[in-house]
């Protein structure tokens, strides 16, 4: 079959450095096919995609290789002939919608214009005629009064579906998708994912999908790459990738990800990719491979066909790491007593005098975790800051132990503070820079109390329990990984004994393996010390792995509420079913 | 999870623990201070600076003569003059050189003090506004804009008129007039920082305000603070220099570059050294003070700082 489009023997490095960024990328996709490349962020999939449109990045030299669409060389055409290839032989979705369109503009122009641009349709009538049809195919209205919209009057999905139906106008044969559902809520992302899977196949394009979603692309993608620290080490079709990964790493993606699956723990993996510049003569992921031997460390094995269709770079394919097996873990249940650890009642929060939490009852009970559930815009956060004492516009009654807690963590009694702690989503943001480790975790000891040297000791002893060491204490954030700090978060927090953590999406900013592991943590921090646990989170397959009890969160109302197991697998509310069936699944592939 | 295990063929090692120390520590991006003294501009900067500072401080005492004695008769060249001197003489007829020594000291204190007056002042109010969003932030901006509105040299001279010129009158008077410029550069800054969970997280621990806006708001604010008390300082020299060159002196008959330049602009023509030697000196000092300040910003903005690490 003629490729839509090849990638051969593809280096992409630093230019000043000349330090790979990508390399050795070798990758065809077919007419209506789509190629999901997966990888962590570092990995080098959204350069790979870019070289696709023949751009790199300021300061990124394409050193080596050919990207071909049809018969057009990408990578050696001249400034105008790139322009014109781009957006009508190949086109870019990007990330966020929000900052891709232009605000100044109607979506009829920004559509218009790129019409206007690859002359497309020859005449005006008949370029009206092909945004009226564009806007069906990406199921928008195409009324004028929704053409005339500023890209500000719509939702985030309706944008993203406009920069699809910018992308789609000119029909190109390639369109390069880089994370086009990140920000998307699931229901949103399950619709947009559809409509991208309808029009591939419909017109024939073919897409490559740079996400690192196992689960979207377990859903979405006919082809399948794996990318690790710039190279891609295993590539073959969806269903029988997923269901038999070969490469080691592969096989630590699917079993760090989140899943409905009931029994399903998540497993993380520690270490990191090697950054560009920094890596090895052999496998670059032998260094985290439980089953590398010395001859993975002398030499990058090469790509080989492991089965038909399949592709892997690894000289023991197959083969199973312990560490990637399951374990079913199950904590005993600890003693309930007369009262709940935690207990909301009638909780109503507003946000500038508009409400958005209405009559709230939850109770968390010592060691227990309960996961509050929800989209963007369903109070979750503004509900679990108001228990953190973060939100002061509530009224109804939080309860720990049987102390009623003030509006606001000023008004509550030190004791108070330190018995609720609050870990925040983004660990970039959650530790004071110019601060050492040691002394970000101190405080809430000092704060109760404790002296200098005891509190270091604590200190000490609190970094060794969320698996890090002791020296990281005179280490600043800027030296640390995301999940590194993610767990210094969680010792400043567990440092003072709490009896109740809440967690607000604390792994949402992170990599799939380091979620895995945080999770893992999480869990083991919460058996051991018998933590009652508030899990905020948008995901709803991380929950399985997780909680307890659920609580879902629609519109600022619990709409449903109880076990896990029994939520997950006989949701009662509509909004749980849907938000269920919505949510893509590595372990629910799709008939094809 | 439906993915099925193979069996390994090998007996499987025991899982490698890994070890989290040996990982390489990642070095730290320099600071604003260092890596803006990587910049030659600041390194010049801060030798012109270096070397007036020098002579405002400690000319003094390599001074040919004492400060009001005088050597000739007025605006006497070198060489005409009655006793040995390399400048000649000034309006008096001292010695422009040892006047030159002499008058760099009380500009550049009250210019130091001032800024430093200025930068308290400053990062107090900007610090409190940006924490405090809403009616006392709205009250604090109003007034420092009221101050902003108001030129400072003219505010500076109506002050010293009423109460005097000295010392303290002129700190205080260009330190309170510099204050809102800085006030608004780290309320700026600061709101940003507010924003973040870091200092949510203080605030549930029941941090107090104080420790919040010292320990918590200030360190993240030195980098864009320390530009800007350059370029304040700078400011400073130049309108205590200014203020001098209308006659407005604590000591009207002590050695002063901006009075000097006044009282020397009549001989000009005979002998123009009373006027280039302070003239020269305040110009190198303020392109120098400006030059830092150049280099750090650039450091906090990151235009020249070493690319490539992708």
């Amino acid at each position: 079959m003629d490729e839509a489009v090849t990638i051969r023997n593809l280096r992409i490095e630093v230019a000043e450095t000349g330090a790979d960024i990508v390399d050795e990328i070798n990758l065809t996709i077919a007419p209506g096919e789509v190629l999901g490349l997966v990888g962590e962020s570092g990995s080098g999939k959204t350069t790979v995609g870019l070289a696709v449109l023949g751009h790199a990045r300021h300061g990124v030299k394409l050193a080596r290789g050919d990207v071909t669409i049809g018969d057009a060389a990408m990578l050696s055409l001249g400034d105008v002939a790139l322009r014109h290839a781009r957006g009508r032989l190949v086109s870019y979705v990007p990330q966020d919608p929000s900052t891709a369109l232009n605000p100044a503009l109607r979506i009829n122009k920004q559509l218009i214009e790129v019409l206007e641009f690859h002359n497309f349709g020859g005449s005006d009538a008949a370029r009206r005629e092909r945004v009226q049809e564009v806007m069906n195919e990406v199921l928008l209205p195409s009324t004028p009064e929704f053409l005339r919209r500023y890209p500000h009057q719509l939702s985030g999905g309706q944008q993203q579906r406009v920069g699809l139906a910018m992308a789609f106008a000119c029909r190109p044969s390639v369109i390069v998708l880089d994370e086009p559902t990140t920000g998307l809520d699931v229901s949103t992302q399950a619709h947009v994912l559809t409509t991208i899977r309808e029009l591939c196949h419909a017109h024939r394009v073919a897409a490559l999908y740079v996400t690192h979603d196992l689960a979207v692309v377990a859903n979405l993608a006919d082809q399948v790459a794996v990318m690790y620290a710039g190279r891609i080490v295993e590539q073959g079709p969806a269903a029988e990738l997923f269901q038999n990964p070969c490469h080691p790493y592969t096989r630590h993606l699917i079993a760090a990800a989140p899943d409905m699956s009931i029994d399903h723990e998540m497993i993380g993996l520690s270490g990191r990719a090697p950054a560009p510049g920094k890596r090895p003569v052999g496998c670059s992921f032998a260094k985290r491979c439980e089953l590398a031997t010395d001859e993975c460390r002398a030499e990058f094995p090469a790509e080989r066909v492991v089965a038909p269709g399949r592709i892997a770079r690894c000289i023991r394919p197959f083969e199973v790491p312990v560490r990637t097996q399951h374990v079913a873990v199950h904590s005993s249940p600890i003693a309930a007593s007369a009262t709940h650890a935690l207990m909301v009642r009638d909780l109503c929060a507003s946000y500038t005098r508009h409400q958005v939490v209405h009559n709230v009852d939850l109770h968390v009970d010592r060691g227990e975790c309960l996961a509050l559930v929800g989209e963007s815009g369903s109070g979750k956060t503004t509900l679990s800051r108001s228990i953190g004492g973060l939100h002061r516009e509530w009224t109804g009654e939080i309860l720990l132990g049987s102390e009623r807690l003030a509006q606001s963590a000023r008004d509550r009694t030190t004791a108070q503070r330190l018995r609720i702690q609050y870990v925040f989503q983004n660990p970039y943001s959650s530790l004071q820079p110019r601060r050492m480790i040691g002394d970000s975790v101190a405080r809430p000891l000092l704060i109760g109390g404790a002296s200098k040297t005891d509190a270091a000791r604590k200190v000490g002893e609190m970094l060794e329990r969320v698996a890090l060491t002791a020296s990281y204490a005179s280490r600043f954030p800027d030296q640390l990984s995301g999940g590194e700090r993610q767990r210094v978060a969680i010792a400043r927090a567990l440092v003072s004994r709490p009896e109740v953590l809440v967690c607000d999406e604390v792994t949402s900013a992170l990599d799939v393996l380091v979620q895995a592991s945080i999770v893992e943590l999480l869990g083991e921090l919460r058996r051991d010390l018998g933590l009652a646990m508030l899990f905020v989170t948008h995901n709803l397959p991380l929950v399985a792995s997780i909680a307890d009890q659920v609580a879902v969160l629609a519109d600022g109302k619990i709409v449903e509420s109880g076990p896990t197991e029994r939520v997950l697998r006989y949701p009662e509310a509509e909004y749980t079913k849907r938000l269920i069936a919505d949510t893509p699944q590595i372990s629910e592939l799709p008939e094809r | 999870m439906s993915v099925p295990n193979h069996p390994a063929e090998t007996p499987v090692p025991p899982v490698p623990e890994l070890d989290l120390s040996s990982a390489a520590v990642t070095e730290r991006p320099p600071g604003v201070l260092r890596s803006g003294l990587r910049l030659w501009r600041t390194r010049v900067g801060l030798i012109f600076v270096t070397i007036l500072v020098a002579i405002a401080l400690f000319g003094r005492y390599i001074a040919p003569y004492s400060e009001s004695k005088g050597i000739a008769l007025p605006n006497q060249p070198p060489g005409e003059t009655r006793l040995p001197s390399t400048f000649g003489s000034g309006y008096k007829g001292q010695d422009v050189w040892t006047r030159f020594l002499y008058g760099g000291r009380p500009i550049l204190i009250s210019a130091f003090l001032a800024t430093v007056l200025a930068l308290f002042l400053g990062t107090l109010i900007g610090l409190v506004a940006a924490y405090n969003r809403g009616k006392l932030d709205d009250f604090l901006m109003r007034v420092m804009d009221v101050i902003l509105a108001l030129p400072q040299i003219i505010a500076a001279l109506v002050v010293l008129s009423m109460f005097g010129a000295t010392t303290t009158v002129i700190v205080l008077t260009v330190g309170i007039s510099t204050a809102p410029r800085i006030a608004r550069v780290v309320r700026g800054t600061a709101v940003s920082v507010v924003e973040r969970d870091f200092v949510a997280a203080a605030e549930s621990l029941g941090e107090s305000k104080t420790r919040i806006l010292i320990s918590e708001l200030l360190p993240n604010v030195t980098a864009p603070l320390l530009v800007e008390a350059n370029l304040r300082l700078t400011f400073s020299i130049g309108v205590i220099a200014g203020i001098g060159f209308l006659g407005f002196t604590p000591d009207p008959s002590a050695a002063n570059w901006g009075l000097m330049i006044f009282q020397n602009k009549g001989g000009i023509v005979p002998n123009h050294w009373g006027v280039t030697l302070p003239v020269a000196a305040l110009a190198l000092l303020t392109i120098g003070t400006g030059m830092m300040g150049d280099g750090f910003s650039r450091a906090t903005g990151g235009i020249d700082r070493a690319r490539g690490d992708a």
